[in-house]
């Protein structure tokens, strides 16, 4: 159920319009109106009888922080569809992108934008989920590792990771006898096993990496073989 | 002077170096005119279209080395659509055509095709030097027919273009018998590289001093090339990973010993951390610094890095140094002229790791300081008082405060006073950004102080057009004047048209000039090109009222360029 909004923005006090959320490029929004702004709990300068739209696009920017999740690692987001991260439906991002700002040759933007590669990585039975930035390493080897320091700073009891099969490409959490199975989503939406490919071909099609349970061992017998895990495709 | 023989008058000027005392001496008469121009060897053109090639041949037959420069500054930040222009192919074509012995060819923002770097090659017989930056339209083939027929060729410096990679086998393509390469930069090519002709490319070159790799050459192939080229004194790492207790960075360790003469550094786009130390013993000889595309490397490890960096002249590193990285370089970089701080988030407006307190840090502790790129969280009017006291040699000044229209955080103040003090106390600046919130008082002060000021960069500034035109009327020396997003209109805009003959070119984008004052403008100075780019095709002819998105205008002795494309408009 969507509330209701006054008929009257103004008679309640706050007039919606000045703090409703506009995008666009600056000097196209509040135009030739005067701006005297009373932001409540906003802490930037009121500016009075100016006739810079930009001004006035600042404060709607502003005002945007208040109503939204601010988004962490904007800039290494892969994927617009996390809407779950946002708790009330808007046009994207408060931190608005401005054309051309911030004055950074686009040539470095990119270089800098792709050599930070963050990826969501769920755990089963986690009750959140973690990330890793893919370019920090250089091999299966590397990430694994630190995806196992990962379980264990996830599990009850801490303890050192004892990697016993570096070959399998799996992971236990030696607290519990849990083992886990690495799989990721690549660009494709397929889910697949992680470390069949090269790394590198890995690192650009990895969407986000998903560690699956494959068992719950009592007594852990590290030797015993596991061929398949029971996990969905 | 009219007894000396033309030879005297031309040795006299081969000491007079600089284009702008050569510009000088050609004013002073027709003798030195003549003389001048025919002894000229290096021409600069700060914008492509304001004269034409033929213009250039005639005047310079002498002409051995061109730079030539097209888009304006705001393209490098997408405000230019592309198709723009900026071609250099009439200019190739041209001096293919003339007698000119070109050598040199230094172009920046220009749009280079496969087809200009092949006639390039195949028709100049003495081309030495080809340096490209931030260019566009060209990919490895063209490279690979300079490689293939330039046979005295001394340097290829490929800076921050965007180029596309069709194969590495373009460095195949330097035949055997090339041996004269001094500099090399190919860093920002993006693809797989022939690592073996690498290697056999640099064993061949005795006189290489430079070297950029880009990141598909591995630390190995780094190692091999070291051994082969310790005289190196520019060197741009490609791809530092490895394993730190391999024999390959063992071997490493201690070729780079013998690279004594290293003094520039950059790359590491890939880089791991724990093969830093390798690179500890040439760290005191550096004299240039180039860590901001190196996103691996953080807090600690940077700051063991800089501390070593005793010698440093020029740093280029990320905001994730942080105030307290900056304070280390305060301590140790006593001999620091140029530094430039990047954002590492550059998608919008962040969090930058870098405040007031970073800058005011490296003012006091680095007193040669003389041309500074920070952007930074926030700023405030003390911190650059005190900057401006104690930094008073600042030739270039340029303040990116992430935040648009953000004020003094403290005072909630515009932060006019703190650029004033700037303005005020740097008497020989020449280049100057701004940002922040700012009034008309800022462009007050700096027209008042900024005598010698040459470039200006404005955003999201000023409340009237008191401001653009306290800057027209103040800065003499004004040559290159770029707005975006600030309420300058037409008065601003026609209140002293004949200054802009007096400057390369001016830029208003998301301003308030309408078609109309665009016209008027146009009518009145023939000699300017005034511009307008028409995106979104939402002017229409007649609409004088209309607010014009982007205007370019530029001084010209040829009138409105033919190359133009649908959307740019020459009132």
């Amino acid at each position: 159920m969507s509330p209701d909004l006054p008929k009257s923005d103004v008679s309640s006090g706050l007039n919606f319009k000045e703090t409703e959320l506009t995008l666009g490029l600056p000097g196209e929004i509040g135009r030739g109106t005067s701006s005297l702004i009373q932001i409540p709990g906003s802490s930037s300068a009121k500016l009075t009888g100016t006739k810079r739209g930009f001004s006035q696009a600042a404060m709607d920017l502003n005002l945007g922080r208040s109503f939204s999740v601010e988004h962490d690692d904007s800039a290494c987001e892969q994927s617009e569809s996390e809407n779950e991260d946002l708790s009330v439906a808007k046009p994207p991002s408060a931190k608005a992108q401005i054309l051309g700002w911030p004055p950074v040759r686009a040539f470095r933007k990119n270089v800098i934008t792709k050599s930070c590669h963050l990826v969501k990585v769920a755990m089963d039975g986690a009750p959140y989920l973690r990330k890793v930035d893919l370019e920090m390493y250089n091999s299966y080897q590397q990430l694994l590792s630190a995806l196992e320091e990962m379980l264990i700073s996830c599990s009850t009891i801490p303890t050192h990771p004892t990697r016993n099969y570096l070959d399998e490409k799996k992971l236990m959490d030696p607290a519990s006898g849990v083992e886990y199975v690495p799989i990721y989503e690549d660009k494709d939406g397929d889910l697949m096993l992680v470390g069949d490919v090269p790394w590198k071909m890995f690192v650009e099609s990895c969407k986000r990496l998903r560690l699956i349970k494959i068992s719950e061992a009592i007594g852990p017998d590290p030797r015993t073989p596991q061929q398949s895990a029971s996990c969905t495709s | 002077m009219n007894y000396f023989p033309d030879e005297v008058l031309e040795h006299v000027f081969d000491f007079v170096a600089s284009h702008r005392d050569r510009n000088a001496v050609s004013l002073v008469c027709r003798l030195w005119h003549r003389v001048e121009r025919l002894s000229r060897q290096r021409v600069f053109v700060g914008n492509c279209y304001a004269l034409s090639p033929e213009i250039l041949i005639a005047r310079f037959p002498g002409l051995k080395s061109l730079t030539l420069k097209g888009k304006p500054h705001f393209a490098d930040f997408n405000l230019v659509p592309h198709d723009w222009g900026g071609y250099v192919q009439p200019w190739i074509e041209a001096l293919s055509n003339s007698r000119i012995g070109l050598e040199e060819l230094r172009l920046k923002r220009m749009v280079v095709s496969d087809e200009s770097l092949e006639l390039l090659s195949r028709s100049l017989a003495n081309f030495k030097s080809l340096v490209l930056v931030s260019c566009e339209g060209f990919t490895t083939v063209g490279l690979a027919a300079i490689a293939a027929n330039c046979r005295f060729l001394r340097e290829l410096d490929l800076q921050e273009n965007e180029i596309d990679d069709h194969s590495g086998h373009w460095l195949s393509c330097f035949p055997d018998s090339c041996t004269s390469l001094i500099s090399l930069n190919f860093a920002c090519l993006k693809g797989e590289i022939n690592l073996a002709a690498l290697e056999r490319l640099v064993a061949r070159s005795p006189n290489l001093r430079s070297l950029r790799l880009n990141r598909a050459v591995p630390l190995e192939t780094l190692q091999n090339i070291l051994m082969r080229a310790p005289q190196l004194v520019d060197l741009g790492t490609g791809s530092y990973i490895h394993d730190p207790d391999s024999e390959t960075y063992n071997k490493l360790k201690h070729t780079i010993l013998k690279c004594k003469s290293i003094r520039n550094l950059s790359g590491f786009l890939e880089v791991a951390p724990r093969c830093l130390p390798a690179i500890y013993p040439i760290c005191l000889n550096l004299t240039s610094l180039n860590l901001s595309y190196a996103a691996g490397i953080h807090g600690s490890e940077l700051v063991k890095l800089i501390r070593r960096c005793a010698k440093l002249q020029r740093l280029w590193i990320l905001d994730c140094i942080g105030d307290k990285g900056l304070e280390v370089v305060a301590s140790t970089c006593k001999e620091l002229q140029e530094l430039r701080v990047f954002p590492s988030d550059v998608l919008g407006v962040g969090h930058a790791a870098v405040t007031e307190n970073g800058l005011v840090a490296i003012s006091a502790g680095c007193p040669k300081l003389h041309s500074l790129l920070y952007f930074c969280q926030q700023m405030t009017n003390a911190a650059l008082i005190v900057v401006a006291k104690n930094c008073p040699n600042f030739i270039r000044f340029r303040l990116c405060i992430l935040e648009p229209t953000k004020p003094d955080p403290v005072t909630m103040q515009p932060l006019d006073d703190g650029f004033g003090a700037i303005v005020q106390s740097c008497k020989h600046l020449r280049r100057l950004s701004l940002s922040g919130l700012l009034t008309d008082r800022v462009f007050l002060y700096i027209g008042m102080y900024a005598e010698q000021l040459e470039m200006l960069s404005v955003a999201f500034a000023g409340d009237s057009d008191k401001g653009m035109l306290y800057v027209l009327n103040g800065c003499k020396k004004l040559r290159k004047l770029e707005i975006r997003d600030c309420p300058y209109g037409d008065k601003a805009l026609l209140t002293d048209v004949g200054k802009y003959e007096t400057m390369r070119s001016l830029w208003m984008s998301s301003c308030e000039v309408t078609l109309g004052g665009c016209k008027t403008l146009a009518k009145e100075m023939p000699r300017l090109n005034v511009e307008i780019i028409n995106e979104h095709d939402q002017m229409e002819i007649g609409s004088e009222e209309q607010r014009v998105e982007k205007m370019y205008l530029y001084r010209t002795l040829v009138g409105p360029r033919k190359d133009a494309p649908e959307f740019v408009w020459t009132l």
